[in-house]
């Protein structure tokens, strides 16, 4: 679960690390109180979890309350990569003399929480792996004891900062891990981590990425959770307790196993369709998971088909089968199916099926071509 | 022959009294696998599966009752760290964890403890293991299985039921199939199973099922082309998958343009590895790389 910038710093603050909060705004009128309070030159920025949003306008200076309100205005409601702006940050201007980026990543390859940092700050830490590796420090942490001293001292000198900012940067590197591990986070990054012309070292922007797994121990980080960015589908997915990821194309698919649900997607694609999404019902769905699902799947108006593709083993084929069927009753639209069910109890699936006149196949290559066939309007 | 279990493994079952303990556990007796303890804390003395299996307050107390020497945990995400650190402290060589969910950071450090303490680690969230005619651990179905000479790895679940299915309905049989788990941080490695596989004299051919994210499969396909002499076969899901959107398996994500089917595949044929578009293609692969 990604977190916005304004969250990112309320967690960076919370462990030390010096930064200049702002305020968040939803309104112009809100954000020109904001830049009232905070007095002198203050940065706009929208709150949005996609890059790229200074170059989409989503980032702006403004002098006074005045400017703040009308570039609020501005901003507030923009479009950036099909997200729409709600919700801006209003902060502190800083002159900048230098820029660095400063980050800790879940390291799978080492196993181990491992820095990240460059000399390079301001643009992303991917366009710095490909033009200029060398300029990157990667420092894979201990996994049992964590961050110390020299490790901090490392970054630093490799960093090149100037020498009266140790103990600074030492709070910052501190916090930053801080927050990391008591969030549970799978990436924290300061980005840039500014100098100013007035000597001080600050987060100018933040983003911190939390590990989904871990979030049944921090309820006050899932409340951050922002459901403007997301599908409506996907929240009643998660709610229902189903893994769902919407996509562009108009076969449906409903599966169990998340690498079954991936090779049926691909399979789709194979036989010459486009998958309108990726869902894993999970093991051992019964009858009211299948139907949440169903009713997810339908609810976007692209698609046209539905391939259902379980391999019983916790999941048992003739609960499946009778989900689908009673759910298929209830359903506001009606679109081909292509049932198939194997494994566990799939013998008593089959009249299930049967009756219900479902189109079924017994290979997956083989249900994936009718799919394709079924959303093209040709009869299988 | 086989790798990881055999029809001599004693198996403990932590978690043997929950709802997903309880009901695998009837399956891998049912298969044949010789469950000699269960430990779930507070429950000791006490027997499971209808008195057949003695059940333990601690793993230590267990392990010194039964001499077991192989652990499956089914306990839930927030205790499972834990459980596993339990079974290597009590002597347990090796331990599969089938949950699911468990927090990343907590995984580093059981990682690296069992990993000092010489433990070999399958999963999280893995399917577990089946070596066909002797025993099976985990949550595999027993009935998809056929006794033979090829050995599968994977990181997936009921992906590794389908092509095992194929390969069963084709007249191929297998050694032992493992899944390894599809999450960022695991115990066992591709290169670990398949060094135990190129060094097992009745294992003569490899399936691979490998995914998007991360870098394992590259890595492995640099140490195939390096060590392993038998033929292998290959499938990598995902090809269709967005950047950037984790699918279903905490390990399934592209990032930075890193992870992609692509690469994965194109690393694998470098190695001498056939690679099927679709998992049913599997057996035809093997036959060609000369597979009875």
């Amino acid at each position: 679960m990604k977190l916005q910038e304004h969250r990112s710093k309320e967690i960076l603050a919370a462990h030390g690390v010096p930064l200049l909060a702002g305020e968040v705004a939803t309104t112009p009128a809100e954000a020109r109180n904001a830049a009232q309070k905070i007095g002198g030159e203050v940065v706009v920025k929208a709150q949005v979890l996609v890059g790229g949003r200074g170059k989409a306008g989503g980032v702006k200076l403004a002098a006074d309350p005045d400017e703040a309100e009308q570039r609020a205005r501005e901003i507030l409601g923009l479009d950036i990569k099909g997200i729409t702006v709600r919700t801006v940050l209003v902060a502190p201007a800083a002159d900048i003399a230098a820029e660095y980026y400063l980050g800790l990543i879940l390291d799978r390859a080492a196993k181990a929480i491992t820095v990240i940092a460059s000399a390079e700050g301001g643009v992303e830490i991917e366009e710095t792996a490909k033009t200029n590796p060398d300029a990157i420090l990667r420092l894979p942490l201990h996994p049992l004891l964590g961050l110390q001293d020299h490790d901090t001292r490392r970054v630093f000198y490799f960093l090149g900062l100037p020498a009266e900012l140790r103990k600074a940067f030492a709070s910052v590197m501190g916090g930053l891990y801080a927050s990391f591990v008591e969030s549970d986070a799978d990436l924290a990054e300061i980005n840039p981590l500014a100098v100013t012309t007035g000597g001080e070292l600050l987060a100018l922007d933040a983003k911190i990425v939390l590990d989904d797994s871990a979030l049944y121990r921090h309820p006050d980080l899932e409340a951050m959770r922002d459901l403007n960015e997301e599908e409506q589908s996907e929240i009643e997915a998660r709610a229902a307790g189903i893994s769902f990821i919407k996509l562009d194309g108009d076969i449906g698919c409903m599966v169990n196993g998340a690498g079954l649900a991936m090779t049926t997607m691909d399979l789709v694609k194979l036989a010459g369709g486009e998958p309108a999404n990726f869902l894993d019902i999970g093991g051992g769905a019964k009858a009211e998971r299948v139907a949440s699902a169903f009713k997810i799947i339908l609810s976007d108006p692209h698609v046209k088909a539905i391939l259902v593709n379980i391999f019983g083993g916790i999941t048992r084929g003739d609960e499946v089968a009778r989900g689908i069927v009673e759910a298929r009753s209830t359903l506001e639209r009606e679109v081909p199916m292509v049932v198939r069910i194997v494994g566990t109890n799939s013998e008593e699936a089959k009249p299930i099926l049967a009756q219900a006149q479902l189109i079924t196949a017994d290979s997956l290559d083989d249900a994936a071509a009718r799919a394709v066939a079924a959303a093209s309007g040709v009869a299988t | 022959m086989s790798i990881l279990i055999n029809a001599d493994t004693r198996l403990l079952v932590q978690g043997i009294t929950g709802r997903e303990g309880a009901f695998h556990s009837e399956a891998m007796l049912e298969y044949g696998t010789r469950i000699v303890a269960g430990v779930t804390p507070g429950k000791g003395g006490q027997t499971a599966l209808d008195g057949r299996v003695p059940v333990f307050n601690t793993v230590v107390e267990a392990v010194a009752a039964t001499g077991a020497n192989a652990s499956c945990i089914f306990v839930p995400a927030a205790f499972a760290p834990d459980a596993m650190l339990e079974a290597a402290d009590g002597g347990l060589p090796l331990v599969f964890c089938i949950t699911e969910g468990i927090p990343a950071l907590d995984m580093l450090k059981v990682y690296w403890v069992l990993r000092d303490q010489g433990v070999r680690l399958v999963g999280p969230n893995c399917p577990g293991a089946t070596s066909p005619g002797q025993a099976k651990v985990g949550i595999i179905p027993g009935n998809i299985h056929a006794e033979g000479s090829v050995g599968l790895v994977s990181r997936s679940g009921t992906l590794t039921y389908e092509v095992v299915q194929a390969m069963t309905d084709a007249g191929i049989g297998q050694s032992t199939c493992i899944g390894i788990g599809g999450d960022p941080i695991v115990g066992s490695s591709f290169i670990d199973i398949l060094t135990l596989f190129n060094e097992d004299p009745m294992t003569d051919a490899i399936v691979m099922i490998g995914e998007i994210g991360g870098d394992e499969e590259e890595k492995a396909a640099a140490y195939i082309a390096r060590e392993v002499r038998k033929p292998m076969a290959a499938f990598i899901a995902g090809r269709t998958a967005p950047p950037g959107r984790r699918m279903g398996h905490a390990g399934a994500i592209i990032s930075g343009g890193a992870g992609t089917a692509e690469s994965k595949r194109a690393a694998l044929e470098s190695a001498g590895v056939h690679v099927a578009d679709s998992p049913s293609h599997i057996p035809a692969l093997l036959r060609e790389a000369g597979v009875r």
